[in-house]
């Protein structure tokens, strides 16, 4: 290779050199750059760095990489316009260093330009699509949560005698699990409640879940019965809904009627997880509810019946699964694999159910990622 | 809220010396004092800060309705002074800074001594006759061009509270987090300097103030600091033969020379 070689390169490089002072003063331009640039040789010596950029460029530039490059000695590859002759804009990368004496005194500095037109195209569009995106996302998070809330009862209406207690932890801020419940007044003497969790997630789990819920309301006005309050709602979940797959559900529904110093339970459910009975003497025991099928898979379904006495000092308190199989992070393990559940409540007994809802939500922050299903939680107490 | 963290509150120099508080513009953090602390410590104690939303404050302290005014950053300078209760203070700021500590001296003449303003600009967009330098889509390009350079920015390298109280080694550090800003808190901060207008303000400056400004300077072009001084009581201007818009790096000898010296006067 020869000093000819050497200056070929210097000068027709397929990137643009540039030499300045350390005040950025431009000493020497190599061809390629200049010919970007439509410069004469020599017509930039002399000339500032910053004379080569936008004003906007300028100022990042003097704010940013220029006391960069003398700060740490060297600038990797920002992204620069540099403006050519006739004002057009060249979209570069420079990379720069700094060249010192014995002192660690800045003496010059050599930057090198790369054309990046193309790729500033992509990056553009890349940046484009990425505030598309974040407005889509923004739409979406309110439209689940507007839907989420729409699900759930703003303010539980418990009637006189009766303490009620709610809590729900949403997994996710933009998927929509399917899991439901409400308490409202039937009568006088009655009110109705149900929780429950449709199959699947997503848009058409929470179409199924706002129909059920409505269904629910209007057949329990109709049907004192709870088992066939159930089987209305079997009947329109089993009607062609153009809603896909996400048409079953597990439910518990029930009747509370105010009765001598309590109140009376009547019970149906739906494959639903049974729940928790916890005595103001301080046992706790599921409520006996097993058995049933889910509500929505066949024609004819079998749904279990049961009836109970809330007394003064006791609690029920209905769950869903994102309790019960939230992953306690050993191993596999979900957390009521080994009847954690029951003891969490014997732990407890006796409560109320502002005091167990709370226990649960604290459970439930405890298990943290572990919980990777929506989990909702009602509870009823008689005051003691 | 502890002020020390969330504005990165360093402080060295020699005991007992005048405090000189020094705050950095838009653009890097405290770092950029290195070359003129080296220079100063010997007879003054030095007080530095990070604006919160820069260089190593506390991110958690960050309000983008705070401080998409200049006043938000003034009122932390105040704070500032408050908590480590500095009196007789000369406040050194470079760029918008000056301008904060234009509003923090209106604010609370009680803590400042003196201002040393260090290539100002109370407005950078052109008004009528006023020549700033700048126009409103030239701030818009600004911008766009700090946009286009955070394509590759990333949390996992965003900066973090650097624990160590002596001075890490420049280099290290400057690799961790130098100039490193989280782009929401920078489009704020480049939002509040350059659209910001504090002709207003320069007038009631109660104290003694030395302007300092570059004989070529981009972003505050000749004539702004004669501006600054003219509508100033009683104020001073230097003009250093630098070219660009940080001495302080560029020139710190003579930049150095100029601080001490009025600040050192009675």
């Amino acid at each position: 290779m020869t000093d000819l070689d050497i200056d070929d390169l210097w000068d027709h490089a397929p990137s643009g050199h540039l030499i300045a002072d350390p005040q950025g003063r431009i000493l020497r331009v190599n061809s390629t750059l200049l010919n970007w640039l439509g410069y004469e040789p020599d017509a930039l010596r002399g000339r500032l760095i910053g004379d080569l950029l936008t004003p906007g460029g300028r100022i990042h530039y003097d704010t940013h990489f220029g006391p960069l490059l003398r700060m740490s000695g060297e600038l990797a590859g920002v992204t620069v316009d540099l403006v050519t002759v006739d004002g057009t804009r060249l979209p570069t990368f420079l990379t720069a260093n700094v060249k010192t004496d014995s002192d660690k005194r800045p003496i010059l500095l050599r930057i090198t330009a790369v054309d990046a037109t193309d790729r500033r195209a992509f990056e553009r569009e890349l940046r484009q699509q990425r505030e598309r995106i974040e407005i889509e996302i923004g739409r979406v998070r309110v439209f689940a949560d507007t839907l989420r809330r729409s699900l759930l009862p703003p303010v539980l209406s418990p009637p006189p005698g009766l303490e009620a207690a709610d809590y729900f932890y949403p997994a996710s801020a933009d998927h929509i699990g399917g899991d439901f419940y409400d308490l409202f007044p039937l009568s006088r003497a009655t009110w109705g409640f149900f929780l429950g969790d449709v199959v699947g997630k997503g848009v058409d789990a929470a179409v199924t879940t706002g129909l059920t819920r409505y269904v629910l309301r209007s057949a329990a006005v109709s049907d004192e019965d709870p088992v066939r309050v159930l089987h209305n709602l079997n009947s329109v979940l089993g009607q062609k809904l153009g809603i896909g797959d996400h048409r079953m559900c597990t439910l518990i529904y029930g009747n509370l009627t105010k009765r001598d110093t309590g109140f009376d339970v009547d019970l149906a459910s739906g494959g639903h997880l049974p729940p928790l009975l916890i005595g103001g003497d301080g046992s706790a025991l599921y409520a006996d509810t097993i058995g049933g099928q889910a509500v929505g898979i066949t024609r004819e379904p079998h749904f279990i019946a049961s009836h109970l006495h809330l007394a003064p000092g006791d609690t029920l308190v209905l769950y869903t699964d994102g309790l019960t199989e939230a992953r306690t992070g050993i191993g596999r393990e979900r957390f009521d694999d080994h009847g954690a559940l029951l003891r969490f409540a014997t732990d407890h007994a006796p409560t109320t159910a502002a005091g167990i809802v709370d226990a649960i939500h604290g459970l439930l922050d405890t298990l943290g990622a572990g919980v990777e299903d929506d989990a909702a939680v009602l509870a009823f107490g008689v005051p003691s | 809220m502890d002020v020390r963290t969330r504005n990165n509150i360093t402080i060295t120099g020699a005991q007992g010396a005048p405090v000189l508080l020094l705050a950095h513009g838009f653009g890097c953090d405290q770092n950029l004092w290195r070359p003129v602390v080296d220079l100063l410590e010997s007879k003054f104690r030095l007080v530095l800060m990070d604006h919160v939303g820069s260089g190593s404050s506390d991110p958690g302290a960050w309000d983008a309705d705070k401080y998409s005014s200049l006043t938000g950053y003034a009122d932390d300078i105040v704070d500032v002074l408050d908590e480590l209760d500095l009196r007789d203070v000369v406040f050194v700021g470079h760029s918008v800074a000056a301008m904060m500590g234009a509003l923090a001296v209106n604010a609370d003449p009680t803590r400042f001594a003196k201002l040393v303003m260090l290539t100002p600009s109370p407005r950078y967009i052109d008004d009528a006759d006023y020549r700033g330098g700048f126009s409103r889509e030239d701030i818009d390009e600004l911008l766009e061009s700090m946009e286009m350079n955070y394509l590759g920015w990333s949390h996992d390298m965003a900066p973090v509270i650097m624990g160590n109280p002596d001075r890490p080694d420049l280099h290290d550090e400057l690799e961790a987090s130098f100039c490193r800003t989280d782009p929401a808190c920078a489009r704020v901060f480049a939002r509040a300097t350059f659209l910001s207008d504090n002709r207003d303000d320069l007038a009631q400056i109660p104290v003694p103030t030395l302007v300092i400004e570059c004989a070529q300077d981009a972003i505050a072009p000749h004539g702004v600091g004669a501006y600054v001084r003219d509508h100033i009581p009683g104020s001073e201007l230097i003009t250093l033969s630098a070219i660009g818009h940080c001495p302080h790096v560029s020139d710190p000898e003579a930049t150095a020379r100029a601080i001490a010296a009025f600040a050192g006067s009675p």
